[in-house]
């Protein structure tokens, strides 16, 4: 499902400072991780290299059952399409309305129009934004902007779902939503990875957690079991 | 494709406003405009050339050397003038006066000839009607006649002008190819702007799934819109120029120094050209597609 060795990623180019460096893990279909570690740590590099934004500078990394390393970049548009990414900074098009900002995977894959329109309605019902299905991005505070993405995410049923900082911005009803949501997307079969600094919510929610510093994989194991230096800042 | 249901006014990467409808259509018009000027030049210059041409192969001239001298039947002038009369083919002919040929001579023989006490040949001037003429066989009965004499088929002009008609078509086709180059660099210049206005809107559709070609295709139709309507107005623009072109060289190319009446003013250009009129905006937007999709696929090769 998802299988990291020996991966590093340096921006940049050869010549580029290595953020990542020597990860090993893996996750099966269906799992859950917490993705914690202080800032700069690499949390989002790695959720870029599981979007596939960027390719591993260096080892091997399997997804969704191709070796992303050796693919073909014709065959990354169709993988992309079963990944969703819910990102720190919302990523949204700023021309594009709120409806049309959830249809894009949809109307990517080339749903019919009719399909699309009705899942985007009940998308933007189950995210409290139908009366703002028409407001473009700029018009939305930042949690709507949040809720906005994290529709986006998830209306294409991705295989392997990332978000980035989803609560960030998010009241406490409104996490709570979410993470219920993650949950019952994980429960019926997504592989869920959730990057987060916020410990109270890791408390609340224990999982699997992987654990980032400097770049480096630090620990694989329980969040409970987090060693207390090592947890999010 | 399920595309075809979704609203025309979908534009993912916001290039409505990208690649705006100011600029991009005004070059294209000017390209346009010269592209049909140059086409209507060199049509023009090579239709008069033909003209010319067609003038020229139709004429001959016999010279005669010694013409006062004695032949059979009479003088050589003579028994030539006789000969041209019975020779199938010819429509006129007339003999230049000594001061014509004077006037010809001139440049060779300076201001007046005769002080150098030279026989001038005597010269005909022979204008053919158009039925089949023996050129062989006229010239070896007149040398026969009047040994010594020569027809001139005005080969050297008829060879000027072939190589004029060949020269002006050549700069025709180089002016548009230049044309066409630049054409395309202002594409690829208005595009290249287009995909900076919009890198963070390509690489979120990118990350979504989109593909190379989805891409290339929303730059390459936007853009092949512009220079389709920019192809328009300039094929409108040059339309009253050549017009008034076509209205003043009508005289020149007809026997009739009438000025056209308007009915007849459409009519004045010709089909090939109302052909290539039309066919400028279609290469618009050809060009326009082919260029926006090679900037933008290269441009995507720098995503992974
Ligand atoms: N595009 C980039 N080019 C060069 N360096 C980068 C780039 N993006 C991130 N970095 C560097 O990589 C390191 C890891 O950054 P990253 O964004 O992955 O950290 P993070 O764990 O997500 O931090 P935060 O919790 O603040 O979001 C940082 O040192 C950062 O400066
Ligand atoms: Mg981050």
């Amino acid at each position: 499902m998802v299988r990291l060795e020996s991966v590093g990623l340096r921006y940049g180019g050869p010549g580029g400072a290595e953020v990542l460096h020597d990860l090993n893990f893996a996750m099966a279909e269906g799992g859950f991780r917490w993705l914690l570690g202080p800032s700069g740590a690499g949390k989002t590099s790695l959720l870029r290299l599981l979007t596939l934004a960027v390719r591993p500078t260096s080892g091997r990394l399997q997804l969704l059952g191709a070796a992303v390393e050796r693919a073909s970049r014709a065959e990354l548009p169709l993988l992309r399409r079963r990944i969703g990414m819910v990102f720190q900074d919302f990523r949204l098009l700023p021309h594009l309305s709120a409806f049309d900002n959830v249809a894009l995977p949809l109307r990517l894959a080339g749903r019919p129009e009719g399909q699309v329109r009705a899942d985007v309605a009940e998308m933007l019902r189950w995210v409290t934004l139908t009366r703002r299905a028409e407001a473009l991005p700029a018009e939305l505070s930042g949690g709507e902007q949040q809720r906005v993405a994290i529709a986006r995410a998830v209306i294409g049923r991705p295989a392997l779902l990332l978000a980035d900082e989803p609560t960030g911005n998010l009241d406490d009803t409104q996490a709570e939503r979410l993470m219920q949501l993650l949950r019952e997307l994980n429960r019926l079969g997504t592989s869920v990875v959730v990057a987060t600094h916020s410990t109270a919510l890791v408390a609340r929610y224990p999982g699997r957690a992987l654990v980032l510093a400097e770049g480096r994989l630090v620990h694989d194991g329980a969040s409970d079991d987090v060693p207390r230096a090592e947890e999010a800042t | 494709m399920a595309r075809s249901l979704r609203p025309a006014r979908a534009d993912d990467l916001g290039l409505r406003r990208a690649l705006s409808d100011r600029l991009l259509p005004l070059l294209v018009a000017a390209m346009t405009f010269l592209a049909a000027l140059a086409l209507a030049g060199a049509m023009a210059a090579a239709g008069l050339a033909e003209h010319w041409r067609t003038g020229a192969a139709s004429m001959l001239t016999v010279q005669v050397p010694m013409p006062e001298a004695p032949a059979v039947g009479g003088t050589r002038a003579e028994v030539v003038t006789h000969a041209l009369g019975d020779t199938l083919g010819i429509a006129t002919f007339r003999r230049l006066s000594a001061a014509e040929i004077a006037t010809l001579l001139k440049p060779w023989l300076g201001e007046d000839p005769g002080h150098l006490s030279l026989p001038l040949p005597a010269m005909f001037e022979v204008r053919l009607s158009g039925d089949p003429f023996d050129a062989t066989g006229a010239a070896a009965r007149l040398a026969r006649a009047a040994p010594g004499t020569l027809v001139e088929r005005n080969g050297a002009w008829l060879t000027r002008l072939a190589d004029l008609v060949r020269s002006l078509r050549a700069c025709a086709a180089l002016a548009l190819l230049v044309v066409a180059f630049v054409a395309s660099a202002v594409v690829a210049v208005a595009t290249r702007a287009g995909l900076a206005a919009r890198r963070d809107a390509i690489e979120i559709v990118h990350g979504l799934g989109a593909t190379d070609g989805m891409i290339a295709s929303q730059f390459a139709e936007r853009v092949m819109m512009l220079a389709v309507a920019g192809a328009l107005l300039g094929v409108l623009l040059v339309l009253p120029v050549l017009l008034g072109l076509a209205s003043l060289a009508a005289p020149f190319a007809t026997a009739d120094a009438q000025p056209l009446q308007p009915a007849q003013l459409l009519r004045a250009l010709p089909p090939m050209l109302w052909a290539e009129l039309v066919s400028l905006p279609l290469v618009a937007a050809l060009i326009g597609w082919a260029t926006a999709q090679a900037t933008v696929r290269g441009w995507l090769g720098r995503l992974p």
